[in-house]
């Protein structure tokens, strides 16, 4: 490598991480520091802003409920995208092309503009503040997202596999668990990874659809400017506390993802 | 167990996939299914196999009507063209997959693995991913995994056209030692003609989605039931010459010439003729060869043998002569005709004579063929 090329990762790298370390290194300063003169590094080093977000159920349990309905989103989008996928990469029906359309147009539209509709119905059917309302709701853009994802993986996968199975004597759901699940395995890695992030990020409709029981961590964190202004340290610490489940999600499906770049529709 | 499909046609949106196939295939017997690309081989395979529904017609198996009845129940096997094995499974479990699923106890199991992968030259390969193996031993784990059902029927859908030549050529000759073995219906569709020959077996010939001529393939080989088998059978294609017969005497363009004893038998009129490729020559053999004075067009050099192309008036033939042989274009050459390997067709393409030196043995009332006997 020369050293121009060295040079210019740095420099890339840098900006990529200086929001990030400036970040962290706010969560373990006290609000003194943050607020008083420019600091490089923490001057007087504490955990204290971390042992209040976990000692403090008013914040932790921010993380417990987004936790919840995030991977109840995962769950939910996998099982109904799977089939949903597998349908329109291998039948032809009426309308499928349309209704395929229909599902990216879904994407297309504002997470606002489905704010009010899906406040209404909630409360008017008792799921407002649940953490399956905030799930469904999330649904709504993550299934369409996981069945384009997994539709491209699919269609990559030739029929003869499948027809090779009935012929060998496969049932349909044995083929496709025994089979056919285990092959896509990258685009389900793929897909649960955009579900998940999808939903771990998303603020408006989480904070729109909880009040008390369901609170997820962007509400809470939004909610810490009180009357004696803003908690820095503190909402520093929750911060870096929002971005280690990502982090390990990446770690985990790194290798699927680098796959699923390479195969698929991502 | 035998196979009887009884008026079977397929139309997809419109269009004629397999148009009244009617044909029996006996217990035992090596089927090859020829034909040209789109001619409905894959078609008909996969009406065979279950995986389509036929628009008309019935498919019986041991008189058993099976035509609405599921693939996973019907006791088959089918090899693709593509090399389709589980890749997430590794050979052995490919291979051992239809026993499994029919529930075979796995001492059982083991030893038919063994057996058959031993057969087919990869039981080294047991413990490894399909995809980490050569196209010809991913061709043979698929094919292990069809043989080991031991079914009552195994198509084979142009199976070794993705494999190197050597392979082929390998892979065709052990095929067909086990097949002498097996009590088995073997279905083999090709697109080429010298396959089907060395394969041997029943020969069916396909065109347009009709099947034009069944029968043991030196027979269909020998006594094409019409322009289009013998075109189709042939390698380069065969030559139609146009000409004539009258009061025993044939002509063709300003050559006459006596045909043989049967001509009598023939009725005059305008007729077709037929030579193979590999029957011309450029020395004349006997003295009641024809002669055809004809221009080079181009010929085509293929190791020991070289097709030359020439073109008269009305006319294009091909002869395959062994050898090298340097022609320019537009020379004029003589090629001869020997009149014991003619073939006759009528105006409508029907075979009306063939090379007397199969009549001897052969009676052309004996082809069976479905199209022209409708």
């Amino acid at each position: 490598m020369n050293k121009r090329k060295i040079i210019g990762i740095s420099i890339y790298i840098f900006f990529i991480a200086l929001p990030i370390y400036w970040l962290v290194m706010m969560s373990f300063k006290s609000n003194e520091e943050i607020l008083g003169s420019l600091t490089y590094w923490p001057q007087n080093f504490s955990f204290d802003n971390y042992i209040t977000i976990f000692s403090d159920p008013s914040w932790y349990m921010g993380y417990v409920n987004s936790m919840i309905y995030v991977i109840m989103n995962v769950i939910i989008t996998l099982l109904t995208a799977l089939p949903a996928a597998y349908a329109f990469s291998r039948y032809r029906f009426l309308g499928d092309k349309p209704l395929f359309f229909w599902l990216l147009t879904n994407k297309m539209a504002p997470p606002a503009v489905f704010l009010l509709p899906f406040f209404q119905l909630y409360s008017s059917v008792g799921l407002f503040d649940t953490h399956i309302a905030v799930a469904l709701a999330h649904c709504l853009f993550s299934v369409p997202l996981a069945v384009w994802i997994l539709e491209g993986f699919m269609s990559g996968v030739p029929t003869e596999i499948d027809e090779t199975a009935y012929i060998d004597g496969y049932s349909f759901p044995h083929f496709f668990i025994k089979i056919f699940i285990p092959m896509i395995r990258s685009a389900i890695g793929v897909t649960a990874f955009f579900s998940f992030m999808f939903s771990w990020v998303e603020l408006l409709m989480a904070r729109t659809l909880t009040s008390i029981h369901a609170k997820p961590i962007g509400a809470i964190m939004t909610r810490t400017i009180g009357g004696e202004g803003v908690d820095w340290g503190l909402l520093a610490a929750a911060g870096v506390l929002t971005i280690i489940p990502g982090c390990l999600v990446v770690w985990f499906v790194r290798n699927h993802i680098a796959k699923g770049f390479a195969l698929g529709r991502v | 167990m035998s196979l009887t499909l009884q008026n079977i046609s397929r139309v997809v949106n419109g269009e004629s996939y397999i148009d009244n196939a009617n044909i029996t295939f006996e217990p035992g017997s090596f089927n090859v299914l020829l034909g040209r690309t789109l001619a409905g081989k894959t078609s008909l395979m996969r009406l065979i196999a279950g995986l389509d529904k036929p628009t008309h017609g019935n498919i019986l198996m041991d008189g058993v009507d099976v035509t609405g009845m599921p693939v996973q129940k019907r006791n088959i096997a089918m090899v693709y063209q593509q090399f389709i094995n589980y890749p997430n499974l590794t050979v052995y479990e490919n291979i051992a997959s239809p026993l499994k699923i029919a529930g075979v106890n796995s001492s059982t199991i083991d030893t038919r693995v063994k057996a058959v992968a031993e057969m087919l030259h990869i039981e080294q390969f047991l413990q490894r991913f399909p995809l980490e193996l050569s196209g010809g031993q991913q061709q043979r784990t698929a094919m292990a995994r069809a043989l080991i059902k031991e079914g009552g029927l195994i198509l084979f859908d142009e199976p070794l056209v993705n494999l190197d030549y050597k392979l082929r050529e390998e892979l065709r000759f052990e095929l067909r030692e086990l097949f002498k073995v097996q009590n088995t219906i073997a279905i083999y569709a090709s697109t080429e003609p010298n396959e089907a020959l060395a394969l041997g077996g029943v020969t069916t010939l396909m065109h347009e989605g009709k099947i034009i001529q069944t029968g043991p393939v030196n027979d269909v080989y020998s006594l094409p039931n019409s322009i289009e088998s013998a075109e189709l059978f042939s390698e380069p294609p065969i030559n139609i010459l146009e000409g004539a017969i009258h009061n025993g005497k044939a002509t063709m363009g300003d050559v006459t010439f006596e045909f043989n004893e049967n001509l009598g038998s023939i009725d005059s009129g305008e007729y077709n003729f037929g030579i193979r490729p590999h029957h011309m020559t450029m020395e004349q053999k006997n003295s009641n060869d024809i002669a055809l004075d004809l221009k080079v067009d181009v010929a085509e050099i293929s190791g020991s043998e070289t097709f030359l192309h020439m073109a008269g008036d009305r006319i294009t033939a091909v002869a395959q002569l062994t050898g090298v042989h340097n022609f320019h274009t537009d020379t004029p050459v003589r090629v001869y005709l020997p009149v014991d390997k003619l073939y006759v067709f009528d105006q409508g393409g029907k075979m009306v004579q063939a090379p007397h030196y199969f009549s001897a043995s052969h009676n052309p009332e004996k082809i069976k063929g479905f199209a022209n006997n409708g």
